[in-house]
């Protein structure tokens, strides 16, 4: 394919899901200098491998990149708060009483801090899900984990959120 | 079903990602169960939340433009790489992923395809959004809408109005998605206002509704009886997600024989 061809049919298929792949990046970054870092890296990256792309989801298919992308910068920017989704204590049994929850009256910084504060893998399960409106099976193929994992890495990080805005210990 | 069972298919059950039987079974369960009911509704008050607080963040057009500019610049890869700013091994591991993901990738074409319509579909929502902009024929009379349509497309499209389910159907207008001109209906509930754009596509298989969200608003889309169906408003997903059911069984018995 000619070079210029490339571009075009990169600009026309990859391109558009920049917003996608921005909010990702923001999310797992928690920062704007980082994550407009991370999103030029991994459309580079992206642009490079695009002849490994035969069709398909083109949108999955650059998440999955600009993912990456951000778990190799994570780790070569470790910070002290990232906590391994292991270390996460097991939910609570018992759900918060609705009444407790009062989240019509829920702050909007409130949500965003109490998301920014879910582990890596629970955060991009919050974003690609509730954010993006994917699906277990795009989730999938994006996190590169089983559609069982990320059903329950949802329920875990739904858990933890509802106890991080009832103020229940977590 | 017991409450053990249940409880690790409830997320699942809150996503609509169950099949109908193991949804009718905790459907049953939850009615019995008040700690399952109580997961199911603060699961659901917890989506809607985030929904509504539009938490995404959005890139500039600077970061944008740098991007362009960076590719553009790149090309063509092969001669010049960015090879100072990255190791080789996290290139290697890109090339990695890149095999396994291609290698194991488990969808069509076609959703890409949808996505670019999906993102013309919200944009010809919210220009329908300005003020003079939402219908070019105003009426609930579906035998006022319709004729209107004749005459201005090449194709029929169906007119239904539902407002005695609460979705009433106020206008229709012509609109241009993906180069073509399609048919817009304007339904209204509550304070919500509802298009459903309509275009033939000939030939195409039957394909169950799918919905997405985009920027905060809702999309639905099927394909029915050679017909291309969008529905797209800033209504919640089951809510929307009723219209379109209520559209395409009326849309089924209308075509049947």
């Amino acid at each position: 394919m000619q070079e210029r061809d490339r571009l075009a049919h990169f600009e026309h298929l990859v391109v558009p899901h920049m917003p996608a792949a921005y909010n990702l990046a923001r999310w797992l970054t928690r920062n704007d200098h980082d994550a407009e870092d991370v999103v030029q890296e991994a459309f580079l990256r992206a642009y490079r491998f695009f002849d490994g792309f035969h069709g398909g989801d083109s949108r999955a298919w650059l998440l999955a990149i600009v993912r990456n992308t951000c778990y190799t910068w994570l780790e070569q920017n470790r910070r002290p708060s990232l906590s391994l989704e292991e270390s996460l204590p097991e939910p609570q049994s018992a759900d918060p009483s609705p009444e407790a929850l009062l989240l019509e009256r829920l702050d909007r910084e409130l949500l965003r801090r109490a998301i920014e504060k879910l582990p890596p893998e629970f955060r991009e399960a919050i974003v690609l899900r509730e954010m993006e409106g994917l699906s277990y099976k795009e989730i999938a193929a994006i996190t590169g984990a089983p559609i069982g994992t990320v059903m329950s890495r949802l329920g875990r990080a739904r858990s933890r959120l509802l106890q991080l805005l009832t103020g229940g210990s977590a | 079903m017991n409450c053990e069972e249940a409880r690790a298919l409830l997320t699942a059950y809150v996503d609509g990602e169950l099949d109908l039987i193991h949804s009718l079974e905790i459907e049953k369960h939850i009615e019995a169960c008040e700690a399952c009911r109580r997961s199911v509704e603060n699961q659901r008050t917890l989506r809607f939340a985030i929904e509504r607080s539009s938490l995404r963040y959005e890139p500039t057009a600077a970061i944008e433009g740098r991007i362009e500019t960076a590719l553009r610049s790149s090309a063509p890869p092969n001669t010049r790489t960015q090879r100072g700013r990255w190791p080789w091994i996290a290139i290697a591991a890109g090339v990695l992923l890149a095999t396994f993901i291609v290698g194991r990738w488990p969808f069509g074409v076609q959703p890409a395809v949808d996505n670019m319509v999906a993102q013309e579909i919200l944009d010809s929502h919210l220009r329908s959004l300005l003020p003079g902009h939402l219908t070019d024929v105003q009426s609930s009379d579906r035998h006022t809408v319709k004729p209107w349509f004749s005459g201005r497309t090449d194709f029929s499209p169906p007119v239904e109005d539902f407002a005695a389910q609460g979705f009433r159907l106020i206008g229709g207008r012509l609109d241009s998605v993906s180069g073509r001109t399609v048919a817009a209906l304007v339904y209204q509930h509550r304070q919500h206002s509802i298009n459903l754009y309509v275009w033939p596509l000939p030939g195409a298989p039957d394909a169950s509704a799918t919905s997405t969200a985009r920027q905060g608003y809702n999309l639905i889309h099927w394909t029915q009886a050679g017909l291309s169906y969008w529905l797209a408003s800033d209504l919640n997903a089951e809510e929307l997600q009723s219209l379109a059911t209520l559209l395409r069984r009326a849309l089924a018995n209308a075509s049947a024989p």
